[in-house]
Formats: structure tokens, sequence, C-alpha cells
């Protein structure tokens, strides 16, 4: 059952690193695995803890946030908002009886194509040993 | 309900080899909100537009979801296919199923599924596009310009030509700020006062540049395009209009302090003219000094005047300016020597800085460009230069590395060479660093040509014993103690953002690092902009830099403003934050969140609001609203939970 498992995971990218960053991915023809899909927002800061929590109570195995790298926020600080409000979703999601390994925040720039690749599929793999979010099964959740 | 069509490319077969598009069109042509769809060999060209403008008439299409590659590269061009049949470009949406999946992937029931996926969440984002119009503001085609050093003029100067007016501030009586007091300038030794008065000259005969000297902003507001600036002249005390700069005063002025133009090196009067080439061209009473504001004390200048220019009740006055953009140019201070009690600052008068050095080579400073030394006057045949004083010392000074004193120092050792044939000069460092066009064949060619001896190291401590200061250290290439005798001592004092320029900034309300530089919208991308439209940086308040560097930067700041002005009217992308009023209990999480000044409470209304202008749509406002009162238009929440939906129900 474990083997067929083909996890949902959503991947916020912010617009100026992290998208143009899968973009070269992309370019490069490198291998990535196909289960995370992409919502494209202009910052990490727009994702907001509602949005994360939602995402996992609306079924979703894994959720990746990614943004440019400390310092180079295209809009100056946003990564840092996004950095300190993962922290405390973390322990939020933990309360939900919800893995909180199930949330990453991965800084991936826009020269990053491979650290893109690499990124999502490690997730993936960590995903998919995690097995499906219980809030599928548990629906009472 | 929108009529949605979609087009699904096959980029050659870029996307058709991972993504079986005709299965993929049959299964989406039944998906709710889908008038049309369509797959085609290459949307991008002109037959695939066309095939777009067509059905766009033919199907009644309101809006419309390209498969294709990445937004970044044909978003506009289908925007621009949109617009051309007079449907609104944010009723376009690309699904990028290329780059995200078609190059990515080798399976086609992978590649088609996830297709099929992200072209659903672009329909899904679509249905709730709204329609929007660019933002417009009028412009105001005039700039400030704060602060009248090398960065300031420049850029004035520049602008100037370019046609526009310039508004410039310098608190200081003259313009010239510090590189009018440098001897002559590294690597080419050029004279410092020769390359630079020319300038000065330039930006008072200019007729586009509006000269405020001695005066400070007061107050600024409104946004990019439009601001509207107080500026406050202090009083001088000497009508410029009717002094003849005769200098009939100085003579006869009692009341003598040392000169700010020299570093207090040399003395001027309590009335006095900066130094002879001051632009603009006036004399200024310094009232902390003179007696004269009780005339009983002292009427002496007033009675020598013969034009009588000298008013004692002169009051400040103030300027109201319009002016549509902003360069920040308020330059540095030197990092205060007095925080290097252990080199003997300030306890022996032999111990200078880098810019007193500077005013004892200077032909036009305290010694005529003659190599004395100030406490008797005896030629130095010892001198020992200390790089990096402040500098590079996270523990107790700067953290960081001034950039110039490396070669300022050697500029020194250098014409001090020139003036004293047998004199000696030593320098401590702990690193040289040069890596200007030219700086390094600087440094090699007054090794070899002028005998300056390099320690590594730091110095430990410096005493006196009779006229000699004795210099410990240690050179850390050979680990040997070395002692000099020294006749003076020249610390290389860092670099700082200028004492005065603190209240200006926040004034402004711009960012500054933890250093107290101003900080660029993006270190590497736009260096010269801040983050605050419509504020741009130049010279040494945005960081340490040399005389070449701070032109160049102020040459790009006046460059980016030239571009602004050159617009009529500025145009803004309306994706941009809103606020509903229902739900906001205007808490004003969002106005200390936002990082462009953006949002304000309305004190009335009690909620918060967004200046469209100012707002760059970055969403950080969006999430840490509590009441969900805040959205971003094009991606609200509800548009992304929609898009969430797609992926997480399987
Ligand atoms: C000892 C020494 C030697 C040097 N030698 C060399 C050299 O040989 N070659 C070289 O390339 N570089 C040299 N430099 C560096 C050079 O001096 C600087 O790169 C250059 O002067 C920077 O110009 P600026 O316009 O940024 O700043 P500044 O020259 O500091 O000008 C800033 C101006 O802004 C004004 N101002 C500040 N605050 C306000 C305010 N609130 N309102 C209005 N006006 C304000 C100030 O009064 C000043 O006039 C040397 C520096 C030092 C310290
Ligand atoms: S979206 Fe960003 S820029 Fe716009 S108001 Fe909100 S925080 Fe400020
Ligand atoms: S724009 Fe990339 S994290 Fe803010």
């Amino acid at each position: 059952m474990k083997e067929q498992f083909t996890p949902k995971i959503v991947g916020f990218l912010c617009n100026w690193c992290s998208y143009a960053g899968a973009d070269l991915a992309g370019a490069a023809k490198l291998k990535i695995m196909p289960s995370l899909t992409v919502i494209r927002v202009m910052c990490s800061s727009r994702i907001d803890p509602n949005l994360v929590l939602t995402t996992l109570l609306l079924g979703a195995d894994g959720i990746l946030i990614a943004g440019c790298h400390p310092g180079d926020c295209h809009y100056e600080k946003g990564n840092y908002y996004a950095r300190r409000r993962f922290a405390l979703l973390k322990k939020v999601i933990k309360t939900l009886k919800i893995d909180p390994e199930r949330l990453q925040l991965s800084w991936v720039s826009a020269s990053e194509g491979k650290r893109y690749a690499e990124v999502v599929n490690q997730f993936t793999e960590k995903i998919k040993k995690l097995g499906p979010n219980p809030i599928q099964t548990k629906p009472y959740l | 309900m929108k009529r949605i069509g979609v087009f699904i490319c096959h980029c050659g077969i870029n996307i058709k080899g991972t993504v079986d598009v005709e299965r993929l069109t049959e299964e989406l042509a039944q998906y709710p909100g889908v008038a049309y769809i369509e797959n085609y060999i290459f949307m991008c060209s002109e037959p695939g537009q066309k095939l777009i403008r067509d059905t766009i008439i033919e199907h009644k299409l309101d809006g419309v979801v390209v498969a294709a590659c990445s937004p970044t590269l044909h978003e506009t061009t289908f925007q621009d296919a949109l617009e051309e049949m007079n449907i609104n470009r944010h009723q376009l949406e690309v699904a990028n199923i290329r780059e995200q999946c078609s190059w990515v992937h080798d399976d086609i029931e992978e590649g088609t599924r996830k297709a099929n996926l992200i072209i659903k969440t672009a329909v899904e984002k679509l249905k709730l596009n709204e329609s929007l119009t660019p933002i417009f503001a009028s412009l105001t085609k005039r700039v400030l310009i704060i602060g009248g050093g090398i960065a300031g003029i420049q850029a004035a100067l520049d602008i100037a030509d370019g046609g526009y007016e310039v508004i410039l501030v310098e608190k200081e009586p003259s313009i010239g700020g510090h590189m009018i007091q440098l001897s002559e300038t590294f690597p080419t030794l050029d004279c410092s006062q020769c390359i630079m008065t020319p300038k000065m000259v330039a930006v008072n005969k200019h007729k586009n540049i509006k000269l405020y000297a001695n005066s400070e902003l007061e107050s600024i507001e409104g946004f990019v395009g439009n601001f509207k600036v107080n500026i406050k002249r202090k009083p001088q005390y000497v009508d410029p209009d009717k002094c003849t700069i005769c200098d009939d005063c100085t003579p006869v002025c009692p009341v003598v302090v040392p000169s700010e133009y020299d570093e207090g090196m040399g003395w001027r009067k309590a009335i006095y003219i900066p130094f002879p080439q001051s632009i603009p061209a006036t004399f200024t009473i310094d009232t902390e000094n003179c007696l004269g504001f009780n005339p009983i004390a002292c009427t002496k200048c007033s009675d020598a005047c013969e034009p009588d220019a000298i008013d004692y009740d002169k009051k400040p006055e103030y300027f109201e300016e319009e002016i549509g953009a902003v360069i920040v140019a308020t330059g540095f201070d030197l990092y205060s020597v007095d925080n290097m009690a252990e080199y003997g600052y300030g306890k022996y008068p032999d111990v200078l800085d880098g810019l007193q050095f500077e005013r004892i080579l200077s032909a036009t400073g305290p010694t005529g460009g003659e190599m004395y030394r100030p406490s008797d006057g005896k030629v130095p045949k010892e001198i020992v230069f200390i790089q990096c004083s402040g500098s590079r010392d996270p523990e107790r000074h700067l953290p960081y590395c001034s950039r110039i004193c490396c070669m300022y120092t050697l500029k020194h050792a250098k014409l001090y060479k020139h003036k004293v044939h047998d004199g000696q000069p030593y320098i401590f460092y702990i690193d040289i660093r040069s890596g200007g066009k030219r700086y390094e064949e600087f440094v090699q060619q007054a090794v070899s040509e002028d005998g300056i001896v390099y320690f590594r190291g730091k110095v430990a401590r410096i005493y006196k014993e009779a006229d000699k200061m004795i210099v410990h250290g240690i050179d850390t290439l050979t680990s040997k103690k070395i002692e000099i005798k020294a006749d003076m001592v020249v610390l290389a004092m860092g670099i700082k953002p200028n004492n005065s320029a603190e209240k200006v900034i926040s004034n402004l309300k711009l960012n500054t690092d933890e250093n107290g530089f101003l900080i660029e919208a993006h270190p590497k991308l736009r260096p010269v902009e801040s983050l605050q439209s419509g504020f741009y940086l130049a010279g040494t308040a945005q960081g340490p830099k040399d005389i070449p560097d701070t032109v160049s930067q102020a040459s790009a700041a006046a460059a980016k403003v030239l571009a602004l002005l050159s617009n009529d009217e500025i145009s803004h992308s309306p994706i941009v934050a809103i606020v509903n009023e229902e739900l906001c209990s205007g808490c004003g999480i969002c106005v200390s969140t936002c990082p462009y000044g953006a949002r304000e409470l309305d004190e009335i209304k009690k909620i918060a609001t967004v200046n469209d202008v100012l707002c760059e749509g970055c969403g950080a406002c969006i999430s840490v609203c509590p009441s969900s009162a805040a959205q971003q238009k094009n991606l609200t929440d509800e548009q992304i939970l929609n898009m969430v939906k797609i992926y997480s129900y399987l």
C-alpha cells in the first residue's frame, strides 16, 4: 500500500527567487518528482498561517514554502517575516497532531535550479516516508 | 460565469513530448467554466496569437488561460493579444506546463496528470480575477538632493544638464563636503580642489540648480512624484547680495576659534568664510562664538562693513518646494577619534586623524602644505600610520571595512615622502585592500619607490618619551616586537554615516542598516534606489566608498531620477493590497509590517488604508491581518485556496 502512495504537495514559491529558480531547473531539464505542484505568490511573506493550516486541513500531505535567501528578498524583509511565522506554525501544527515535518521552508535563489530540484525531491521523499496526511483518515480532526 | 478559453501549447515537442495534449483537451473540455479549449503547436507564434484573438470573438470569451511556458517568458505577449481584443490584460492566466511540468518529468502519464492540475488552478484563479487598470499619479518634474558633497554635486549637475530642476540642500555654509578638504587624491594624485572647484562653480551657475546652503530639510510629505518639502535656511547674518567678499570684517573680529575646514589644525574668526573658494561665496557669523549678539559687547564687523551687509537680527527663513523625487547624499564623518584613547589621541598633539593630516598636506592648509608637526613646528622625520583605526573591530569599534583607509594611508605616506625626502613612513596594517582600478599598481609603486615600510599587525600602545611618541606593536608575519620612536602618528580612521544625517533620514522614513548606512532596494540589482519609491541613494551615505565609486553611484542615481522624470505620469502595477472596511478593526499591524510605508491608519474612520502608489504588492500585510480584512487584488485568499483545493483533493 505504502509503495503506491503518491503524495499531494503544495509548493508556495515566491515570484522573484524561487519561482525563477524553478524555471531554471526546468530549463536545465533536471528531473523533479511530480508530486509537488506550484502556486506562485509575490513573496514568501504572503503565505499566512491560515493558508498553511487550511491547506493541511484540506488534505495536502506536505507544504513547501520557498523564498529568497535571507537578505535577498525582493521586498527586503518578507522572508524574515516568513521565517518567524514558520517557526510558530510548526508548533501550531503539532497541536493539530500533524507532523510538523510536513511543512518546510527553504531558500532557493533564482540561480539555484539544481538546489530547487534537490529541495523538491528530498521533501517529496520525506513526505513519502511520512505517509498520507492523517487528516484524510481521521476526518474528525 | 466567466467564459474562459483554454489554449494548450505543444511548444513543438517540448510540451507534447511529455504531456498528452489531445487527452488533456478532452478531459478539460468538461471542466466548469471552460467555454472553449484548443491545442496548437506554438501559441506564442503569430498564428497562435491570432487563434486566441479570433476565438475571443467567435466564442465570446472573457478570459483566457494559455497553458505553455513560464509566465516570465510570454505572459505580456498574451496579455497584449487580449488587450487588442479589448479584454483587460488581467483576464489572462498562464499555466506553466513546460518548466513546471513537461521539462522536469519523463513519464507521459505523470506529465499529463500534472498538467491537468496546473491548468485547472489557472482556471480557478482566473475565475475570480478582476479587471484592473494601472494606477497613475501625476509627477512633479523636480528633484531634491540632500547633501552637497561630491555625490550631491555630481547628481545635481547630471540632472540639471538633463533639463530638470534641482533643489540642492546643504547644511554647511558651503557645498564641497569632505572632498574639498583633501590634498591630492589616490590613485592619480590629482589635486582635489583643482578637480572639485570647477564642479562647485558649475552648480552655482547652473540655471536649473537652486542651492540652499546653510539649510536643512524640516519636513516632507507626499509620495513618489508628489512630495512637498519644507526647507529651513539658518541665518548667516551676512546678506549675500550686499557682501562683496572684501574681507574687511575678519581682521577686526576679536574672536578666534579652531577652523572646521582645517579640522582644528588652523584658526578662523567668528565671522568667516569656510574657505576661499566657498560656494556660495559669502561670510557667515557663527552665533556660538560671536560677541555681537549683544551689541554692547561688540559691533566691530558691522562697523567695518562698508556695504552694510551685516544684520544681527536675521531670523531663519522657511521655503516650501514641490518635488517628485529625492536623492540622499548626506555623506560620511570620520569615526570619532575620541574612541581611540589607546592611541593617545587628544592626549598628544602630534597624534592626528586622517583628515587632519590631509589638511597639513594641503597647499591651502594651515601650514601652506609644508610638513610641520602641531606641537612644536618641527619637521617630523619618522611617522607611524595606523590603518584600520576603528574599522574591522566588531568587539570595540566599527565592524566593517571602511574601504578607503588603506589607500589614503598609502597616499599620505607617499605625499609625506615627497615633502620630506629623508623621512621614514611606517604603516601598520591588517590587510592591504587595493581593489580599485590602478590601486594595486599604486601600492606596488609606492612600496618600491618611496621606501615605505609596512608592518603587518596592530599597535598595542603609544606613550610619550621626551618629544617622541613610542609606538609598540608586533609584526605578526615575523612575530617580532616593534618599537618605533615616532615624531608623529596618523590614525587612519574609519568612516561612518554623517553625524547630522540621522535626523533627516528618519524624517524621510528611510531604512538604514545596523551601522546607520542607507539600505539599497536590492544589494545587487537596485543599488542606488531605496526601497521607498522616489528615494535614491548616492555616495558614502549608502556605504564607505572612494571618489570614483561615489561619482559613479551619483550619476547612476541621477540616471534613475531622469528616467523617472521623463514620464508625464507614473504608472504602477495595480496588483496592490486592499482593505475590506467592514472587517478592518484598525489594529494597525499592517502599518508596522509594510516595508514601504504604504499603510496608514485613517484616524477618522479608524481603519487601515493602502496608498496604491506606494504599495509594491508583496502581500506581507495580508498575511498579518488578524481579521482577514486585508486582501491582495487578483491573489486573494479565496483564489489561493481554490487553487489549493485542486491540488489537495485528488
Ligand atoms: C582622510 C581621507 C582621505 C581621502 N582620500 C581620498 C582619495 O585620495 N581618493 C578618493 O577617491 N577618495 C578619498 N577619500 C574618500 C572621499 O572623501 C569620499 O569618497 C567622498 O568625499 C564622499 O563624498 P560624499 O558626497 O558621499 O560625502 P561628503 O563629502 O561627506 O558630503 C556629504 C555632504 O552632505 C552634507 N550633509 C550631511 N548631512 C546633511 C543634512 N542633514 N542636510 C544637508 N546636508 C547634509 C555634508 O555637510 C556634506 O557637505 C578620502 C577620505 C578621507 C576621510
Ligand atoms: S502588499 Fe506589501 S507593499 Fe502593499 S501595503 Fe501590503 S505590505 Fe505594503
Ligand atoms: S520576494 Fe522572495 S522571499 Fe520575498
